[in-house]
C-alpha cells in the first residue's frame, strides 16, 4: 500500500488532480477495466472508492486518479511517493464487459476521463473502432489526452470556454456523431450532470449506453446498501451490482441526491482540520 | 428456602447514552459466588442440552463455587473459544437458561429464576482475560507442514482459526475489511461487547501463530483456487449473512433511510461517533425510527439514541416492530436495556412507505396497524395488517434492521460451491464440508442468520473435521 510516485496532472481554477501509483499485487494482478479499490487514508479515515487506472503486474502496482474535492480527496493529495496508505481492498464492482462491438464512443467528463481511459485501451484493443469526447470545464483542465489519444481512432475535445477543442458540451458532439452515423455502444464517466444527459440524448438514438456511478460506499462489498441507487425501479448496490449500468435506467436524481447526504459534515470537517 | 437470583450491575440508565461505554458491568467475585451457589446441580442437567455446543456447565459452575476460576475457565473452553464475548451476547434466556430446571415450564424464555449462567460465563471468561490463562496448546509435530485458509474473521473464522492453530496448524484468516472481529466488530456496538475484549481474543490467535491478512477479499483479489495452489490443504468459509435486506417499499432510498448493517458498520467498525476525530459520517435525526425486532435492531435504536444524547437533540428514538414484544427475536436484557434508555415501541405497525422533502432527505414514515394471525412456518403468530389503519409517523432518519442474508462475493465467483435458494452454502451437517472437496463453511453463510455461539460451534466441527481430513 506505498505509494510508489505521484503526479498532480493539473491545478487549475481551484481544480486540482493527482495520479497516484500503489504499490497492491493482488489488486494489480486481478484488476479489469471498470473495477475499483477502496482505500482508506488513515486509521482513522474513511473508505473510500476509486476506479483502477491502470496496472502494472511486474511492478505490482496499481494506479488511481483523484480529483481533490472532498476532505479524504484532499487528504489523500498530501500523501507524498514513499508514504504508505492504512488499507485498501479490491478489486472491487463487476469489470466491464470488454468485446467487440464495432463502433464505440466513449465519453469522459472532468476526472471521468481516467475512468474511460482503461476501457478505453481494452475496447481498442478488441478490435472495437473507438471515437472518444473528452470534455473540460477549461483547458488547463483537460488530464491524459496524450494517453486517450494512443488508445482512440478519432478524438474530439470540448471545452465549456472554448480555451481548447471545441467550444461546447460533450453530449452536443455526442449528439452530431450519433445523428451522422451508427454506433454499437456509448460508455461514459462524468459528473452526474453529464451522464444524466448522455442518457438523455441516446435514448432517440437506441444504442446501448453503459454508465459507471459514483455513489457513495461504505465497505463496498454489498454489506452497507449505502451506495444503492434505483436502476429500473429496483433497488441496486452500485459496489456488487455495479459499478455499471444502463444510463437510460438509472434514477439520476435519486442517485444526485444521496451522494450529497453528508454535504454539511464534509464543510465541517474540512473547515475543522484546515484543508 | 431458595436464593434469590443476583442481579447484575449495570450503569444506571440515566448514565448511560452520552457514550458508547459498557452498560451491563458484570459479577464481582462475592456476586458470582452466591449466583453459583445456587445451582442445584442437577443430577441430569439440562442446561448443558440448551447450549449449541454443550458447555459443560454444571461442571463450571461447581467450579465457581469453589473458588478454582482457572478450571472453569478451561472447563469452559473445552467447549466455547470465547467466554468473555458469549457471556456478552448469548441469547440464554433462548438456550441454555430456558433449559434450566428453574424455568417454569411452557414460558416462551428462561425465568428469573434461572441461573444467571451467560453472567458467570462472563466473570470466568472475564477472569480468564485479566490473568492470561492460556489454554494448553497440543501441538502436534505431524500438522507442522499444513496451512489452511480462512475467509473471514467473525466468530466462526476466528474459532476454526484457534482451533487448529491450537493443534499446530498453520492458519492464516484473510479478511475482506480493514479490521478483524466480522460482526462482532462492525454489528456489535462497543456498549455491549468492549473492543478491548474483542482486541484481547484476537491478539490471543495471534499469539498461537494464526496470521491475519486484512483488506483481501477471497473471491475477487484470490480465489479458492489459487489459495490451494498455494498450498493449502482446507479452507473454511465464514463468510457471514452481510447482505442488509430493505423493505421494498415507496420512498426506501431517500436519504436518510439507512440498512441496519450501514448505520452499525459507521458507528462501530468507522466510530463515526467519534466524528469529526474520525472522518467517517454519519446522521442523527431528531425522530428516529428503526424497523425491527432483533438483537440488531436494539443495537441500532440504542446506537442512536446515544447519537441523539451526544448532540444535544431531545431523546425521540421509536423501534416498529409488525409483531408484538413477546415475538421479538431479540435478547430480553437488550429489550430491558432499549426500554430503560428511553427507547419507544411500536408493537403491532408494519411499515409501508416513506416520503420526503425536495432534497431528498425523508420526513415521514407510513405504517399499517397489524393484529396477530395464526403462526407462520417460524412458529410465529403472522402479522395481518388491518385494511384503512394507515397513519404517519414524523421520521428523519430511519434505520431497516429486518434480515440479512447471505453474501454472494465469494459463491458467485466459485461456481462450484454449491449454495441453497437463498444463496447460504450447502454443507454436510456432520463435517460442514461444502460440495468443493477440502472446503468447509460455518457460521451465518450456512443456514442464515444464526447466534455467536452457534457461529462457533459449527466452526468447532469444521476444525475438527479439517483436522481429520489432513491427518488422511
Amino acid at each position: 500500500m506505498k505509494i510508489l510516485a505521484k503526479e498532480v496532472l493539473t491545478e487549475n481554477s481551484g481544480v486540482k488532480v493527482t495520479k497516484l501509483e500503489i504499490l497492491a499485487g493482488l489488486v494489480a494482478k486481478k484488476a479489469r477495466p471498470g473495477q475499483f479499490v477502496v482505500l482508506m487514508v488513515s486509521e482513522k479515515g474513511e473508505r473510500i472508492p476509486l476506479t483502477v487506472v491502470d496496472t502494472d503486474i511486474n511492478k505490482g502496482s496499481i494506479t488511481v486518479i483523484v480529483q481533490e474535492a472532498g476532505f479524504t480527496t484532499k487528504l489523500l493529495g498530501k500523501l507524498k511517493a514513499g508514504d504508505s496508505l492504512y488499507a485498501l481492498t479490491g478489486p472491487l464492482g463487476h469489470a466491464t464487459e470488454i468485446k467487440n462491438y464495432g463502433k464505440v464512443i466513449l465519453i469522459g467528463g472532468g476526472v471521468g476521463i481516467a475512468e474511460i481511459y482503461p476501457v478505453a485501451k481494452a475496447l481498442k484493443e478488441a478490435g472495437n473502432y473507438v471515437e472518444v469526447i473528452l470534455g473540460a470545464r477549461t483547458k488547463g483542465l483537460l488530464i491524459l489526452e496524450q494517453e486517450m489519444r494512443s488508445v482512440s481512432d478519432k478524438l474530439h475535445i470540448l471545452t465549456d470556454d472554448g480555451s481548447y477543442g471545441e467550444k461546447g458540451f460533450t453530449t452536443t458532439a455526442l449528439e452530431n456523431l450519433l445523428k451522422a452515423g451508427k454506433y454499437d455502444l456509448v460508455y461514459a464517466v462524468g459528473p452526474i450532470p453529464m451522464m444524466k444527459r448522455v442518457a438523455m440524448v441516446t435514448k432517440n438514438f437506441s444504442v446501448k449506453t453503459i454508465v459507471s456511478l459514483n455513489a457513495l460506499m461504505v465497505d463496498a462489498t454489498g454489506m452497507c446498501g449505502g451506495c444503492r441507487v434505483n436502476v429500473g425501479g429496483k433497488a441496486k448496490f452500485s459496489c456488487v451490482d455495479g459499478p455499471e449500468f444502463d444510463a437510460e435506467l438509472v434514477d439520476w436524481e435519486g442517485l444526485e441526491k444521496r451522494n450529497r447526504v453528508y454535504i454539511e459534515q464534509e464543510k465541517h470537517i474540512c473547515n475543522l482540520y484546515k484543508i | 428456602m431458595r436464593k434469590e437470583p443476583v442481579k447484575v450491575k449495570e450503569k444506571e440508565a440515566s448514565a448511560r447514552g452520552a457514550n458508547f461505554d459498557e452498560v451491563v458491568l458484570g459479577y464481582s467475585e462475592e456476586e458470582a459466588l452466591q449466583e453459583a451457589s445456587r445451582c442445584l446441580q442437577c443430577k441430569n442437567p439440562a442446561c448443558i442440552s440448551g447450549c449449541p455446543v454443550g458447555i459443560n456447565i454444571k461442571k463450571f459452575i461447581y467450579e465457581v463455587t469453589k473458588k478454582d476460576y482457572k478450571s472453569a475457565y478451561f472447563t469452559i473452553r473445552e467447549k466455547n473459544d470465547f467466554p468473555s464475548i458469549c457471556g456478552r451476547v448469548c441469547p440464554a434466556e433462548y438456550q441454555c437458561r430456558k433449559a434450566c430446571v428453574l424455568t417454569k415450564k411452557g414460558e416462551p424464555f428462561a425465568s428469573e429464576q434461572a441461573i444467571n449462567i451467560h453472567f458467570l460465563e462472563r466473570f470466568v471468561g472475564d477472569y480468564g482475560v485479566k490473568n492470561n490463562l492460556e489454554i494448553p496448546v497440543e501441538k502436534d509435530a505431524k500438522f507442522a507442514n499444513f496451512k489452511v485458509a480462512v475467509v473471514g474473521s467473525g466468530p466462526a473464522g476466528l474459532c476454526c482459526a484457534g482451533e487448529l492453530a491450537r493443534r499446530g496448524i498453520k492458519v492464516v484468516i484473510f479478511e475482506s475489511l480493514h479490521k478483524s472481529g466480522g460482526v462482532l466488530r462492525y454489528g456489535i456496538p462497543p456498549f455491549r461487547l468492549p473492543r478491548d475484549i474483542l482486541d484481547y481474543e484476537i491478539d490471543y490467535l495471534k499469539k498461537l501463530g494464526v496470521e491475519i491478512v486484512p483488506n483481501t477479499i477471497v473471491g475477487k483479489a484470490i480465489t479458492l483456487e489459487e489459495l490451494f495452489a498455494d498450498g493449502y490443504s482446507c479452507v473454511f468459509l465464514g463468510l457471514g449473512a452481510g447482505v442488509p435486506a430493505f423493505l421494498g417499499v415507496e420512498g426506501e432510498n431517500f436519504c436518510n433511510i439507512y440498512s441496519v448493517n450501514e448505520f452499525l458498520t459507521r458507528v462501530n467498525l468507522m466510530s463515526a461517533y467519534k466524528f469529526p476525530e474520525f472522518h467517517t459520517p454519519v446522521n442523527v435525526g431528531k425522530n428516529i425510527v428503526v424497523i425491527g425486532g432483533g438483537n440488531t435492531a436494539m443495537d441500532a435504536a440504542r446506537a442512536a439514541l446515544r447519537l441523539q444524547k451526544m448532540q444535544g437533540i431531545p431523546v425521540n428514538t421509536t423501534i416498529i416492530y409488525r409483531r408484538t414484544e413477546i415475538e421479538m427475536p431479540a435478547r430480553r436484557l437488550e429489550i430491558e436495556h432499549a426500554r430503560e434508555e428511553g427507547i419507544k415501541f411500536e408493537f403491532l405497525v408494519q411499515p409501508t412507505g416513506f416520503s420526503g422533502d425536495e432534497k431528498g432527505f425523508v420526513k415521514k414514515i407510513r405504517a399499517l396497524r397489524c393484529r396477530l394471525g395464526e403462526p407462520d412456518a417460524s412458529g410465529r403468530r403472522r402479522p395481518v395488517p388491518i385494511e384503512g389503519s394507515e397513519f404517519e409517523m414524523d421520521c428523519d432518519l430511519a434505520v431497516i434492521a429486518i434480515g440479512l442474508s447471505a453474501n454472494q462475493v465469494l459463491t458467485s465467483a466459485t461456481p462450484q460451491l454449491k449454495t441453497d435458494k437463498y444463496f447460504d452454502v450447502v454443507v454436510d451437517p456432520n463435517n460442514m464440508e461444502t460440495s468443493m472437496k477440502r472446503v468447509f463453511a460455518g457460521g451465518d453463510i450456512v443456514g442464515g442468520e444464526g447466534t455467536v455461539i452457534e457461529a462457533m460451534g459449527m466452526a468447532k466441527t469444521a476444525s475438527n473435521a479439517i483436522v481429520v481430513r489432513i491427518s488422511e
